[in-house]
């Protein structure tokens, strides 16, 4: 049985969490290994479910360490693999997040966050872990954070982050919420989904992109997490080495900023306001928008889908056409200070931020504006 | 037979020769014994994957000429159960140390048993963490003097075979590396085995560990691994002494295969 | 014959105690690498090979004479 027919009909009514599911499968990943945690697990038992019956592989790990090095392994032998968490189990994977950043093992994370610190609030939604997503990890390095802001989106954006991640060999998370994860919406399901393969050759390769070499096909692979050339042996005293990595690694998302950023705008033509949201927070911002145009405001929307790497040219941009951006965000301000410091004073920027799995209301974002 | 020089050619990255180890380290003899078990069970190094974690013992993977994959610490068990459930014909050997084994690692180590996945393990106890200067690990002998023991280990060490027997690990032997020839048996048979096979070989850490314990000359330290330890068989009669020899030798039905079978029962 | 690689010895006598002959001993003098590598006695030497097999090292290659 191949994924789709796994999947089952076109139009389903489900929640976000298996709607990551079915993005994954049609991707082409055949390998997941996870450790329960609300608000994720549905997608842990949603694979556990389905990959036996397409002849995948499904693992509940000790922990969510065990989790992301078990995937990490297994990407190794040529497999798409992922693993789901929520906030607690994230921040446990962040070493390896790093170590597949520096090993440029391509691998998927999804992150559905709930509100914390700490055990928090795990039934309610958080963009808390936007700077996590980020930073979470030790060192210099970039990686691909994409945020879905509705159940048809987190099918979409799973495919997306498999290809991404495929192309520059690097981890890609999808970062949600719970209110995604556990609203039910209907979504269409595609037949086919383009798909994207690590490179096997230069020739295939993006830029800064070194060619893969699964595990067992005789190219005797040396995979380390530590400083290492290009022929992958440990080099870990000499600061040339290390810079020209580092950077390397960097570039190679950094300067892949047409491919992989993506954001829908509405009513931004002719603009003077604009409301910059992602994930569920995108609903009220463009809701406001909605409720501005008709008041005779021109009011933008823009909804961010890739969070990460952070497109300073675009807010740059449109810092320059706009008098102000209303940033809307479930949090106390994360992606508003990349939007601040890229807008350089020539916007005003303001933060319009809840927290406690409240979804902000559109007439609070229009008290705002107003 | 091979010569060993043609051996060390087939099976070792002779450019990455001398090893960073230093002069005395037991961990050289464990790569030694390893590679001559591959040579004689005739295993495929194209078809074989080192994992290991952090620690000197987990430099090991990266001279065999082979896919190595050297990752973070406590981990390797984690790594090398994706690298098996993903890939089953991939014979997966991991190095690891009594620190990155059975301290950071210890619950990788007692689940990776559990669910017996087909890996072999290959845990060099050297009694301390030696690569950051020689600290107390959870292997230490009591009354140790370890550079977080000044004043001697108090703390009661793990038995790290016997917890593999408990645990229910499908082999599990004990050797030295004054035993070399035992021990290549061992990962004979270790390997031949299809279950989670786990081999603790006691190995000397001259720099950190057995200077600050008072045996300063690796012929005396050989000599130490000789004279403490006893066959398994006549533990009983020298209860002062380390137990080695074989453990555990079962038959297990191993993760893989369940998983191949699960696949061929419900997948239409 | 008892063939010993200088580059890999770090000298630190593991052959020395595994021979069951006593056919090596570490040399007085230390070499350019700042080791004493054992120094062999091949009158002695059975070819039993428990010095290979125990040098963590790989400098150790008992050469069969009638293979050259």
């Amino acid at each position: 049985m191949n994924a789709r027919e796994a999947i089952g009909d076109t139009v389903q009514f489900v929640q976000g969490d298996k709607a990551c599911v079915y993005g994954a499968l049609l991707a082409g990943c055949r390998f997941f290994a996870g450790y329960p945690i609300t608000p994720a697990t549905e997608i842990a038992e949603e694979m556990s479910r389905l990959l036996p019956l397409i002849g995948g592989t499904s693992i509940q790990m000790e922990d969510e360490i065990g989790s992301i090095s078990a995937v990490v392994g297994a990407a190794w032998t040529g497999a798409k693999a992922m693993t789901a968490t929520s906030g607690p189990g994230f921040s446990l994977m962040q070493e390896t997040i790093g170590y597949a950043v520096m090993t440029e093992t391509p691998c998927v994370i999804v992150d559905v966050q709930r509100g914390g610190p700490s055990t928090g609030q795990p039934t309610r939604a958080s963009q808390g872990d936007v700077m996590q997503a980020r930073y979470g990890s030790h060192g210099d390095y970039e990686l691909i954070v994409l945020s879905p802001s509705s159940v048809q989106e987190a099918m979409e954006l799973t495919i997306r982050a498999f290809n991404l991640s495929e192309t520059y060999r690097v981890p890609a998370i999808l970062l949600t919420e719970e209110s995604i994860g556990h609203m039910r919406e209907k979504i269409t399901i595609p037949d086919t989904v383009p798909l994207q393969s690590r490179p096997a050759t230069e020739d295939e390769a993006a830029p800064h992109v070194p060619p893969f070499s699964p595990f067992g096909r005789g190219k005797k692979a040396f995979v380390t997490g530590l400083t290492h050339q290009d022929n992958g042996h440990p080099s870990t005293d000499d600061h040339e080495v290390h810079d020209r990595l580092v950077r390397r690694l960097c570039a190679k998302v950094c300067e892949n900023m047409d491919d992989i950023f993506q954001a829908d705008t509405v009513r931004m033509d002719d603009a003077d306001t604009v409301i910059v949201s992602y994930g569920i927070s995108a609903r009220p911002g463009r809701a406001a928008s909605e409720m501005a145009a008709q008041a005779g405001r021109k009011v933008g929307a823009i909804t961010l889908k890739t969070l990460w790497p952070f497109n300073y040219a675009y807010f740059a941009e449109l810092a320059q056409r706009v008098d102000h951006i209303v940033v809307v965000e479930m949090n106390c301000g994360m992606l508003y200070h990349s939007i601040r410091e890229a807008a350089a004073g020539n916007a005003t920027v303001t933060l319009v931020s809840t927290l406690g799995g409240k979804v902000a209301d559109p007439t609070a974002i229009l008290e705002v504006i107003r | 037979m091979k010569q060993a020089s043609e051996l060390y050619e087939t099976y070792l990255r002779t450019d990455m020769l001398p090893t960073i180890l230093c002069s005395g380290c037991g961990a050289g003899v464990v790569l030694n014994a390893t590679i001559r078990a591959i040579d004689s069970l005739k295993m495929d190094l194209d078809n074989m994957v080192f994992v290991s974690g952090i620690g000197c013992s987990s430099r090991l993977g990266a001279y065999i000429n082979a896919d190595s994959l050297h990752t973070t610490h406590g981990r390797a068990i984690a790594y090398a159960t994706g690298v098996k459930a993903a890939n089953p014909d991939l014979e997966v050997v991991v190095f690891t140390g009594d620190g990155d084994c059975v301290g950071i690692g210890g619950n990788h180590f007692i689940h990776g048993i559990r669910r017996n996945i087909g890996i072999n393990v290959i845990a060099i106890n050297n009694y301390n963490y030696g690569m950051t200067g020689g600290q107390t690990s959870p292997s230490t002998p009591q009354g140790s003097v370890t550079t977080t023991t000044q004043y001697g280990a108090f703390e009661h060490p793990f038995d790290i075979a016997q917890l593999a027997k408990t645990a229910g690990a499908a082999y599990v032997a004990r050797w030295t590396t004054s035993h070399p020839l035992q021990l290549q048996k061992a990962i004979r048979k270790g390997f031949s085995n299809k279950g989670f096979c786990f081999i603790e070989v006691l190995s000397p850490c001259p720099t950190s560990y057995w200077g600050r314990n008072k045996v300063r000359n690796p012929e005396e330290m050989y000599q130490w691994y000789k004279d403490h330890t006893i066959p398994i068989g006549r533990a009983e009669e020298y209860p002062e002494k380390i137990p080695i020899g074989e453990l555990v030798n079962v038959e297990k039905r191993e993760w893989t295969e369940q998983w191949a079978s699960l696949v061929r029962k419900v997948s239409p | 014959m008892i063939r010993i690689n200088e580059d890999y010895c770090k000298g630190c006598g593991y052959c020395v105690r595994a021979c069951p002959k006593k056919a090596l001993h570490l040399s007085a003098q230390r070499n350019a690498n700042g080791v004493t590598p054992p120094v062999a006695d091949e009158e002695a030497c059975t070819k039993c090979r428990l010095c290979e097999v125990t040098c963590p090292d790989f400098a150790i290659t008992i050469e069969e004479e009638d293979e050259e």
